[in-house]
């Protein structure tokens, strides 16, 4: 019975489907004619892969007061993965309009000829970005590669409530962190003042741009590669001495245990960027208003120096067929007032353009203790330093994780862990035939 | 009369086999033949870069012979690879084809109680995906929110462990659904001959049922030594979690990591023809040991 319904159901809407189409094609030429121009003079339509949170409400703002260009923003899973995805898509030729480039994959992009060069798009905009950020789109050469739309300056994360109840003082400078890792674990053997990551070598990248390494230089037309150099080494055997000692945790950052050390205050401090509201907000919830920021510890007394942790820019695909229109919304995205109000409210970033600062009043819901969140962050961003990223920083990152992930298991020699880091970039570098300098 | 229609009626017969091979043939073309062309075609090239490699034109690919399946089979990592992969497929095929064996012949034993609810609740875990799968054991595993008490099942020396258990949790229930649907194919009269003869359950397990599926076994052994070679879920799910699980751990998570992280296509297509070869090697060789037990007692 309910056999022959279901077939009686299928004749009739296969008839139905059937009859509209032969009425499409016999009675109404006219009209399929229409709607073919109408496709070809119509909206320019882009696409734009990004895992900036709630990008889709910013990007409807745009399509709103842009009928000819209309943006599709497809969600990403941000990080290593979306980059080697858009590798992969431009490779095989359908790449996106636009994407979300972090700093460090700029190069690769660059490398694998995936982003475009929106020199002439951007000339007008240039002013709008700190000199130092700008450069990290140019990768010092005459073109322009995307347009800044965060960085992420570092500084300390930590446990007010927890640093008043075990008796510590905001670490001035790293041994000061060193020791106050000491006394911590001493009075809770339970209880770290920080955790190494093994996982995330652009955390670790950010601490060595603070110490002052430069680990790919330009000279001429070769690259010189120095992830080995002295700063680098010296912020690795200080973590290394640490987790040996047994006082610096050595788990990984982003996984369910370090969420729950968060919340459950056995874990005190973070050095991380700008952007942490937003991490520690969702992972870290049962926290909140416990958590204040400081300037990252410094090598030397009296000196005031930050890295970068994170930071991206907006590139357009060089197989875009749309690239003036793919430009357009990137400028606008990351430099009109109204785009940059969105980013910060909606999107949780702190703006590359210098104009944001200023749009940035009320200290982030989660740190309502630090009324003066983005006045200490400013002040923090202005003494960040990086340094220019090579063109196989994928193959330096994977290196980090594996040689720091054995070198942390087994408690050993972390300048080690730096060195396979060097070797394993620039075999690669060699391997592909890029110029190196000794 | 007789000549021409045998003529026209052989030239039909001639084409009608080739008409029903079409699909097959053209899907083996599209989804096999040409992809794995490809592979062969990219595992000989490479990127040749000149300069600083910056802007158009500094990026080429050229021909590089066989350089790329040298550095493969070089390569230290690839071999530890196999030699990790080696261990944990013996914990996985011994552990779960043996417990798969022994839950079968519980279930078809004469006396079971709640038999149909059993061999849901075994299979079920087949269900879960992947992912899911190891995600939930990876959070159970972890010592912070382990119900396990303070162990380090993702340490050096338990992680090969903690990841066969999962593949056994999830496998087991599938291998033994396998095996059980053979075993009820074997007509009664067996066990009742043998039970006039005096055997127990046991010897007629031993001696009747076991023997009946040593074809079976060997068919889900091959499954599970291909399942095995190709391990990649579990270890690249739990690899966020744990510092013990390297980005090379599998052969297989090698060739992703040249592919998609480090972005050397060559060299995975390369390696992937070099896994391609030893999972032949292996299941074929496996199966050609065992081909009397398996398939000789037709002939």
């Amino acid at each position: 019975m309910r056999v022959n319904r279901l077939a009686v159901a299928a004749v009739a809407i296969l008839a139905a489907a059937l009859s509209t189409a032969c009425s499409g094609g016999s009675e109404e030429p006219s009209a399929g004619a229409a709607s073919q121009s109408a496709a070809a003079a119509g909206p320019v339509k882009l696409t734009y892969w990004t895992w900036v949170p709630n990008m889709d409400k910013i990007v409807a703002v745009w399509n709103q007061a842009h009928p000819d260009i209309q943006v599709t923003v497809s969600k990403q899973a941000g990080g290593d993965d979306a980059a080697a995805k858009f590798l992969t898509a431009a490779k095989a030729g359908n790449p996106p309009d636009l994407v979300q480039a972090e700093y460090q994959m700029l190069p690769s992009f660059v490398a694998a000829d995936a982003v475009a060069d929106i020199k002439a798009e951007t000339a007008q905009v240039k002013g709008e970005f700190g000199e130092g950020i700008w450069s990290l789109v140019t990768l010092g050469t005459d073109a322009v590669y995307g347009v800044p739309q965060d960085s992420g300056p570092m500084m300390l994360y930590y446990r007010k409530d927890l640093f008043d109840k075990y008796g510590i003082k905001v670490p001035k400078t790293w041994d000061e962190y060193a020791e106050a890792a000491r006394t911590v674990h001493k009075k809770n053997p339970k209880v770290f003042l920080g955790t190494f990551s093994s996982k995330d070598p652009g955390w670790f990248a950010g601490l060595a741009q603070q110490a002052g390494a430069q680990w790919w230089s330009i000279s001429g037309d070769a690259w010189k590669v120095a992830v080995n150099d002295e700063p680098t080494k010296k912020v690795a055997s200080y973590w290394g001495g640490l987790v040996k000692e047994g006082v610096i945790d050595g788990m990984p950052y982003f996984t369910p245990e370090w969420n729950k050390a968060l919340n459950d205050g056995t874990l005190l401090t973070w050095p991380s960027a700008v952007w942490g509201p937003g991490v520690l907000s969702s992972n870290a919830p049962k926290a909140k208003g416990k958590w204040a920021i400081a300037p990252l510890p410094q090598w030397n007394a009296g000196e005031n120096y930050s890295g970068f942790w994170g930071g991206s820019s907006t590139a357009v695909a060089a197989k875009s067929p749309n690239k003036a229109a793919a430009a357009k919304f990137a400028i606008w995205l990351n430099t009109d007032p109204q785009a940059l109000k969105l980013l910060i409210d909606e999107g949780a970033i702190y703006p590359a353009s210098v104009k944001g600062a200023a749009l940035m009043t009320k200290a982030p819901d989660y740190f309502s203790n630090q009324p003066d969140f983005w006045q200490q962050a400013a002040a923090i961003g202005a003494t960040a330093r990086g340094f220019t990223f090579g063109p196989d920083v994928n193959v330096t990152y994977n290196a980090y994780k594996d040689a720091f992930d054995k070198a942390v298991a087994a408690k050993s020699d972390f300048t080690a862990a730096v060195q396979s880091m060097q070797d394993a970039t620039v075999a690669d570098m060699q391997k592909s035939g890029f110029s190196l300098a000794q | 009369m007789r000549s021409p229609t045998k003529g026209a009626r052989a030239g039909r017969a001639g084409a009608v086999p080739y008409l029903f091979l079409a699909p097959a043939m053209a899907l083996f073309a599209l989804f096999m033949a040409l992809p794995i062309g490809y592979t062969c075609y990219l595992s000989l090239r490479r990127i040749k870069v000149s300069g600083l490699g910056l802007g158009k034109g500094a990026r080429k690919e050229v021909f590089a012979g066989l350089a790329n399946y040298a550095a493969a089979i070089g390569d230290g990592e690839l071999w530890a690879g196999w030699l990790r992969v080696l261990g944990y497929g013996a914990l996985v095929l011994t552990l779960m084809l043996g417990l798969a064996l022994v839950f079968a012949l519980m279930l078809d034993a004469t006396h079971v109680r709640l038999a149909r609810f059993t061999r849901i609740s075994i299979f079920l875990p087949y269900a879960v995906p992947g992912v899911a799968a190891t995600l939930m054991w990876g959070f159970l595993y972890l010592p912070s929110l382990s119900p396990f008490g303070d162990h380090r099942f993702l340490g050096a020396d338990l992680v090969t462990f903690s990841m066969a258990n999962v593949a056994i949790w999830g496998g087991t229930g599938f291998n033994m659904l396998v095996l059980y649907t053979n075993l009820r194919a074997v007509p009664r009269e067996y066990y009742e001959a043998a039970k006039i003869d005096g055997a127990s359950e046991l010897a007629i397990a031993l001696r009747i049922k076991i023997p009946l599926l040593v074809p079976s076994i060997i068919l889900t052994t091959v499954f599970s030594v291909i399942a095995t070679i190709q391990v990649f879920t579990e270890p690249t799910t739990l690899r966020p979690l744990t510092n013990t699980i390297s980005s090379t751990w599998s052969p297989l998570m090698k060739v992703y990591r040249d592919a998609f992280v480090t972005g050397d296509l060559y060299s995975a297509a390369a390696t992937s023809m070099v896994i391609a070869a030893i999972s032949l090697v292996l299941s074929f060789g496996f199966l050609r040991i065992v081909k009397n037990h398996a398939f000789g007692e037709g002939r």
